[in-house]
């Protein structure tokens, strides 16, 4: 407890007052235009960031990071169409209840459901950090390795149906890590002796390309869509009335966003899924979900809110980022000179707990901004597509010159962008690039360290967290290929028409009578159901 | 909607195959260059203290993921489907010529007034022509470029333009504009 005064006492200045409230309002506002979201706004101000305070930039940063996803319901309840990537779920229980003429009701149950999983998973860290600070010393270097890769292995695993993908990414990722000069003995790789390589591949001109100036292109070549913003009425405060009733699908979803936060490489996206499909198991009335269910709601907003405090803590204890925003955060201790890990919940706990109490007055923050400025914040909405991807191409100019003032990383951080837009375009992941890239790092200098301290191979598990991170690791890799196994069926590689002639053989092998009577009911129905549909 | 309709993610089919093939390309001809590209270190201790290992590693994984994708793709050949989607992948290019041109002309022209010409001279080629969108977006450019460099100091250097104007005015214009 003789932390807080000290905490409060590096939170008591301007600058950090000033960044708590433009990073809630920016956050916020970020999150209410679909198609910027937090990753694109961190990538921006990144480098911004370098010339301030740690705790003025990161109170910056932290702030986007924790009120994106309030702004980022605002449209996904209103115009079906998520502000930020993590409010997907939101879509499919909140907009149902604005086609009901409830739009105040779910954007109010959004707001303290989010506000609740906010609050209590900055009082689970707080009261977690004792006994973080007593376990983050017994974390050495095999320890940071073998959770790194769990932090990888995760990443790719929850890639459901882009496993393979997902892996060659983060492999991609680790391989721009290793690109310069090698830390151990000078030697050059894979610089094609070029001189601008021999530096290496700088994390945030990597994160600017493939965040922002991706997201730019991607906007600037789509077409702008007609939005019709509903009516709402009401009042904004009744969604704590109706969250009340609602106590155990709050806690659950908590729990999960917590824990999901904690465990590097899960994230948002599961935190959500698994509270969202717990709660409908819960659930007395589990066939509202999906057609506007305020429990649904209540899911899927607790828990994305209660990861970015957890998330924090693998990063602060650690010095492992879970995923791409802690990442880039981690590259702002870096330029400060503070090294994230076990030393530093042991000689600046003040400091963490400082982080743990601007996210605390963060949540009060935006929850009052948005109880205020919601009538003005669904206008944001209406911005057009194309013009926000100028706005985005202007500022990411910002964010990459402004790191060295250099052209080469302009044109790298384009060429990044270009690889961003097919990435997006196929929907497939960005985040093992930018997970690769950081743990790669990470992993390489552990596991160097590590090896040259043992004997034999058994006494890199012999150390109790060393142990249970190895069998974590095993459980989920034998699981996920048990699972791969169990749904493993050929790929069909035959042509449509190869596809009917088999089909038609089969049906008819035997029982013609009988399929051509089948296909005259079939049409009968179709035609009857047109008529019925017209 | 099952459990596994929320966790799946849907990927685009057209043109994957012909990312996976170009990017398996890619990650053989990298491996290929191990050799020449990386060293082979006789006093390194361990093999993870090898300059090799990470790249040989990383490699791997990309030889190996997008490998396996490739061979177990439904298709496996490229496609109409599959041109048509790659040629979608070119349009970008345009808006990365901008791009490139406004880094070129910036430490020559200077911040403000570059990025007044970009913001407006873009959208008007975007299709918002109308005065009021013109307006907004030199709004844009003026508040970035106070917000960044006069505001937040972000390091971008002066324009090489602002070294003709009046001495009174040209240390301001080129520390906050």
């Amino acid at each position: 407890m003789d932390m807080i005064p000290a905490a409060l006492e590096v939170l008591w200045r301007w600058d950090v007052a000033l960044a708590l409230l433009a990073g809630s309002i920016g956050g916020v506002a970020i999150g209410a235009i679909p198609g910027v979201g937090p990753a694109v706004a961190i990538a921006i101000l990144l480098p911004a960031t370098f010339s301030m305070d740690p705790i003025v930039g990161l109170t910056l940063l932290l702030g986007i990071y924790g009120s994106s996803m309030y702004g980022g319901a605002i449209p996904a309840i209103l115009i079906n169409t998520p502000g930020t990537a993590v409010n997907a779920l939101t879509t499919y229980d909140g907009y149902p209840m604005t086609q009901r003429g409830e739009a105040r009701r779910a954007l109010s149950l959004a707001y303290s459901a989010s506000f609740v999983g906010g609050i209590v998973s900055v009082v689970c860290l707080i009261f977690l950090s004792p006994v973080l600070a007593r376990i983050a010393p017994m974390f050495g270097s095999r320890e940071i390795f073998l959770a790194a890769l769990l932090g990888i292995i995760l990443v790719v695993v929850a890639h459901r149906g882009q496993m393979l993908i997902a892996a060659a990414l983060a492999g991609f990722g680790i391989f721009l890590s290793t690109v310069g000069l090698e830390p151990a003995a000078y030697t050059r790789r894979y610089t094609f002796e070029q001189s601008w390589l021999a530096g290496g591949v700088d994390l945030i001109v990597v994160v600017l390309g493939l965040f922002a100036l991706s997201q730019a292109f991607v906007l600037m070549t789509m077409d702008d869509e007609k939005i019709r913003l509903p009516r709402a009425r009401g009042s904004l405060l009744q969604g704590f009335r109706e969250l009340a009733r609602h106590p155990r699908v709050a806690a659950v979803s908590s729990g999960f966003g917590v824990l999901m936060g904690m465990i590097p490489g899960v994230g948002e996206f599961t935190a959500q899924f698994m509270s969202y499909t717990s709660a409908r198991k819960l659930s007395k009335t589990p066939q509202s979900f999906g057609n506007g269910s305020s429990e649904g709601l209540i899911a899927s907003e607790t828990a994305n809110n209660a990861v970015p405090a957890a998330a924090m803590i693998p990063l602060l204890a650690l010095g492992i980022p879970g995923e791409a925003l802690t990442a880039m955060m981690l590259s702002v201790f870096y330029v400060h000179n503070v090294v994230p890990g076990p030393g530093l919940f042991q000689n600046d706990m003040p400091f963490v707990v400082a982080l743990y109490i601007a996210l605390l007055v963060l949540n009060l923050l935006v929850l009052v901004f948005l109880l205020i400025s919601t009538g003005w914040l669904v206008h944001l909405t209406r911005i057009p597509n194309r013009f926000l991807g100028m706005c985005i191409l202007l500022l990411s100019f910002v964010g990459v010159f402004s790191i060295r003032n250099s052209a080469v990383d302009c044109l790298i951080a384009g060429a990044f962008g270009l690889l961003g837009f097919v990435l997006k375009r196929l929907n497939l992941p960005i985040v093992p690039i930018i997970l690769g890239m950081v743990l790669g790092g990470i992993m390489e200098v552990k596991l160097r360290t590590s090896l040259a301290r043992i004997r034999e191979p058994l006494d890199f598990i012999d150390r109790p967290i060393a142990f249970i991170l190895f069998c974590m690791i095993v459980v989920i890799l034998g699981s996920t290929l048990w699972r791969v196994w169990r749904d493993w069926r050929k790929p069909d590689r035959r042509t449509p028409q190869k596809k009917a002639v088999h089909q038609f053989n089969k049906r008819i092998a035997g029982r013609t009578a009988r399929h051509f009577d089948n296909r005259v009911k079939k049409q009968r129905r179709r035609r009857f159901y047109d008529h019925v549909g017209s | 909607m099952g459990k596994s309709d929320l966790f799946d993610i849907k990927t685009r089919l057209s043109g994957q195959v012909i990312f996976v093939i170009a990017s398996f390309a890619v990650s053989l001809g990298l491996l290929s260059q191990i050799g020449s590209q990386t060293e082979w270190s006789d006093s390194a201790r361990t093999i993870a203290a090898q300059p090799r290992f990470w790249p040989a590693v990383a490699l791997g994984l990309m030889v190996a993921g997008f490998g396996l994708r490739w061979r177990l793709m439904r298709r496996r050949r490229p496609d109409r489907r599959d041109w048509l989607e790659a040629k979608r992948w070119v349009e970008p290019l345009e808006y990365y010529g901008w791009f490139i041109l406004f880094v070129l002309a910036v430490p020559r022209l200077g911040f403000l007034p570059m990025s007044l010409v970009m913001a407006c001279a873009l959208t008007w080629r975007l299709g918002y022509r109308s005065k009021g969108a013109l307006a907004l977006a030199a709004l844009f450019a003026v508040s970035v470029t106070v917000t960044f460099k006069g505001f937040l100091g972000v390091n971008i250097p002066g324009g090489q333009i602002y070294e003709l104007l009046p001495a009174s005015v040209r240390t301001f214009f080129m520390v906050y504009l």
